[in-house]
């Protein structure tokens, strides 16, 4: 598929994915962890705890400063997409891969779990999306072709359980998936699924991730989310890990590949990092060997995404502080939508940052060997021993899990009797295992347990019908689509004018093509009731459909209240009818120096009124900030806070050719007033038709600044180049 | 079970070990606790686990619950789903693939069943 090359300069064709996907074979099977770099070097800095750096990507916002770098850190980012249309995630998936996502994890439709088989073809999810062979085959080609335009694989992953694991597992290593989730303990415990089955598939399941070099993810994260006080659980989680790893470890996974699904139990207002560090390090301490895959905090995770950043960063203070060899990334909207487009970039970005911020930390600070970080850790290992001592007393797993010993909220051996009790005979799929034969045969590759080969005579049990499918793929019955009514086909035709490349129209979106939703935010000056029902009021009145009020956070209980809201607009525009400016012109260096060397151009500037800031205007006039002086203009610094008529009466004086006003301060529309005044009094001693006049700062709007009398705006994002490029085409226009 | 938090007291047989020996005491349990599991993953199968073989030999996801469900149903799942479609195939003279299909008709059970009534082939 490599000969499908992506242009990062055009939009990612889903029909040619879905085109002869009965064809498609994956290029490769297995995980992939990122390349270390120890000492790289980019831009001004040197990095330690960097990896190979990307071919394409889109920086973090002050990369600009540094010649536009975007180091990776070292673990594996993991993103999770999946909004209920698979096509949908496909763009979503490219954009993450080029935010830094090298593990894109998709999240099965609510159900899945208790699906006893595999489901075909391309239903439409809820909560995630029917994880199916032809849903799968597309999403891995397009991530082929997206690895390949960001130049670093990507880790593709979903769920091997429910009543269905082992079939799952076997598409899943034929179709070169290389990562996915498997814990008989989470079937047993959250989708009450039968003890005895849960196990016995699981062993089949783990043998075909062992066979196919996946990474597993185990789902003890889970007991966080759902025990009352998370933070007292972690006994529990340290023995569900172990369970789960030397249970996978004996079947046949090698430790390398099985990753421990580790949360910070606690966060904010709690003092999270004194009580999340001693469970890391014991973790660490006790699990050498397997590997750890972050997870973040969820069960705490409220509707404001500001908030949820933050946690998420504190947990990586504990990833950075003890490892992390998968980093996963949790939406900061997750508390109050299915994760949107924009909060899975910003994850991914979150997570890059704090990482590289943190870059080189471990080589200035260091844990201490005393006091109540080992103290606690070593309660936490005692309180596990115990809690496995007493498991085995009782007769095992089972016997435990019958006692309702796991999601209890006591913190062990405390016991609060609110544990999530399961029956050895209970449970969906209750007496279907069936006890194998003498002569049990399952003729195929990576089957495990008892086998009875030996009867015809073979060591190779898939020698019997020359190769399964591991082996010889072009055995795979491929299935397109089964229902008529319910797939890709028909979603991607209701919105065929908006499909890329090609469309013809646009309509705001956050999950699916087109979609129409939108985010909005007020703020009224009233407490929480008045205030939500206003916003709703102004969504309405804003021709919004669907209003819903997602957040609220209170400034004071009176005096003023932040309200966010999301709703559809129900319309949408005609792309050829759009007014789409033209990028600026912007001579070269050497056009730039024999303008100026041909006719020398001298300017004034400063920044005008009550306004300290002098850092933008240096980098637009300073030789060393490649500003307007290297091209040979002749620039005269009047300083900060220069009155306006200052400014214009020095122009006069040095008979200068123009005015550079920075104006920074915008509130009350300072900065236009600024410009305008000096517009009014150059205009008022006669010299404004001779002068030129550039007005620039983070908040100028180039339209707004022309109205307010300057010949030119310039705002964020301008460079000395774009200034003298103006200054040089300006003065020929004035001299006709 | 309700239980106030007594740890102090349970711990005096843990309080003397070093971490080393709490670290191996901890995999010694998790042996214990694991390894009935794994015991019981060799000596059984299930619905799921016969379906993937049947996936493996070339069926799709549709005609391997047929079969799986139809052994189930004739009381072979035992013996292997994928060896009861092996057997029949050798028995019949037909590849894997044309045998299952067969099988999955639902008329040829009966032929089936007897190739197992007699144990383990020569």
């Amino acid at each position: 598929m490599s000969q499908d090359r992506l242009n990062p300069e055009a939009p990612i064709d889903l029909s040619a994915i879905l085109q002869d996907l009965d064809q498609y074979r994956p290029r490769r099977r297995g995980w992939t962890w990122r390349k270390p770099v120890p000492g790289l070097k980019m831009g001004p800095f040197t990095y330690r705890d960097c990896t190979e750096p990307l071919e394409a990507s889109v920086p973090l916002p002050p990369a600009h400063y540094f010649g536009g770098i975007d180091p990776q850190p070292t673990p594996v980012i993991t993103t999770e997409i999946a909004s209920g249309r698979f096509e949908d995630d496909i763009r979503r998936m490219r954009m993450a891969a080029w935010h830094g996502a090298d593990h894109i994890m998709v999240i099965r439709t609510a159900g899945q779990s208790h699906f006893d088989g595999l489901i075909e073809g391309t239903p439409q999810g809820m909560g995630g999306v029917p994880i199916t062979r032809k849903q799968v085959r597309a999403q891995r080609k397009a991530l082929d072709m997206i690895e390949d335009e960001v130049g670093r694989p990507i880790n593709y992953h979903s769920y091997v359980s429910g009543v269905a694991g082992p079939d799952i597992a076997v598409m899943f290593a034929e179709e070169g998936v290389n990562g996915c989730h498997q814990d008989p303990q989470y079937n047993v415990i959250y989708r009450n699924i039968n003890m005895a089955r849960s196990f016995v598939d699981a062993c089949e399941s783990k043998k075909l991730i062992a066979w196919s070099g996946m990474a597993q993810i185990d789902g003890a994260h889970n007991a966080n989310a759902t025990a009352r006080d998370a933070w007292k659980v972690m006994p529990e989680l340290m023995v569900q890990h172990a369970i789960n790893s030397l249970f996978s470890a004996k079947v046949g996974i090698p430790k390398e590949n099985i990753c421990l699904s580790t949360v910070p139990p606690t966060a904010t207002p709690a003092p999270c990092v004194f009580m999340d560090l001693p469970y890391a390090v014991a973790l660490r301490d006790l699990f050498a060997g397997y590997r750890m895959r972050a997870q973040m905090n969820t069960k705490y995770i409220e509707a404001s995404t500001r908030e949820a950043t933050v946690t998420h960063v504190l947990n990586m203070l504990i990833s950075k502080l003890t490892s992390a060899d998968i980093q996963s990334t949790i939406t900061p909207d997750e508390g109050r939508n299915v994760p949107w487009h924009i909060y899975n970039l910003e994850a991914c970005d979150t997570a890059k940052q704090t990482l590289v911020g943190l870059d080189g930390l471990m080589e200035m600070v260091q844990l201490k060997d005393q006091g109540p970080l080992r103290e606690h850790a070593r309660e936490l290992k005692e309180r596990a021993v115990l809690f496995m001592e007493e498991m085995l007393e009782l007769g095992g797993y089972f016997a435990a899990v019958e006692a309702g010993f796991f999601v209890d909220s006591g913190n062990y051996p405390e016991r609060n009797g609110d544990g999530i009790v399961r029956k050895l005979e209970g449970g969906i799929g209750a007496g279907t295992i069936v006890l194998r034969e003498a002569d049990y045969l399952a003729p195929v590759t990576a089957h495990y347990g008892n086998n009875n080969i030996e009867q015809y005579g073979t060591d190779d049990p898939a020698s019997l019908i020359g190769g399964c499918t591991l082996e010889a793929p072009e055995k795979i019955v491929y299935i397109d689509e089964l229902d008529e009514t319910d797939n890709v086909n028909l979603r991607m035709a209701e919105v065929a004018e908006f499909a890329q490349p090609g469309a013809g129209k646009l309509r705001p979106e956050m999950e699916w093509l087109a979609d129409g939703t939108v985010l909005v935010t007020l703020f009224f000056p009233t407490g929480r009731k008045v205030a939500e029902a206003a916003a709703l009021e102004f969504g309405r009145r804003m021709n919004l459909t669907d209003v819903e009020v997602i957040n609220r956070e209170v400034g004071h209980p009176v005096e003023g209240t932040r309200i966010e809201i999301k709703g559809k607009v129900p319309f949408s525009v005609d792309i050829d009818s759009l007014v789409i400016p033209d990028d600026p012109v912007v001579l070269d260096e050497d056009a730039l120096r024999a303008a100026i060397e041909e006719k020398p151009l001298r300017v004034v500037c400063g920044t005008v009124g009550q306004d300290e800031h002098s850092v933008g205007l240096r980098e637009i006039i300073d030789i060393k900030h490649g500003g307007i002086e290297k091209y040979g203009i002749e620039v005269h610094y009047l300083g900060t806070s220069v009155p306006p008529e200052k400014l214009v009466n020095a122009a006069i004086e040095m008979n200068a050719d123009a005015i550079l006003a920075s104006t920074v301060i915008s509130h009350d529309d300072t900065h236009y007033k600024n410009i305008s005044r000096i517009h009014q009094i150059a205009t008022e001693m006669g010299v404004r038709d001779r002068l030129i006049f550039v007005a620039g700062g983070t908040q100028v709007a180039p339209e707004l600044a022309r109205q307010a009398g300057a010949d030119e705006g310039f705002g964020r994002g301008t460079h000395g180049n774009h200034v003298a490029t103006f200054l040089v085409q300006r003065r020929q226009e004035l001299a006709g | 079970m309700k239980r106030t938090d007594d740890f102090q007291a349970r711990r005096g047989h843990l309080a003397g070990l070093s971490d080393e020996q709490l670290h191996q005491r901890f995999w010694q349990l998790a042996d214990q606790l694991v390894d009935p599991l794994l015991k019981m993953g060799r000596e059984y199968t299930s619905p799921a686990i016969e379906r993937s073989v049947l996936l493996r030999m070339g069926f799709s996801s549709l005609e391997a619950r047929q079969l799986a469900e139809g052994c189930a149903d004739q009381q072979l799942l035992g013996h292997g789903a994928g060896h009861v479609v092996y057997r029949f195939a050798k028995a019949q003279g037909l590849d894997i693939r044309q045998a299952g299909l067969k099988l999955a008709t639902g008329e040829h059970w009966a032929q089936a069943r007897e190739l197992f009534t007699g144990g383990a082939a020569r």
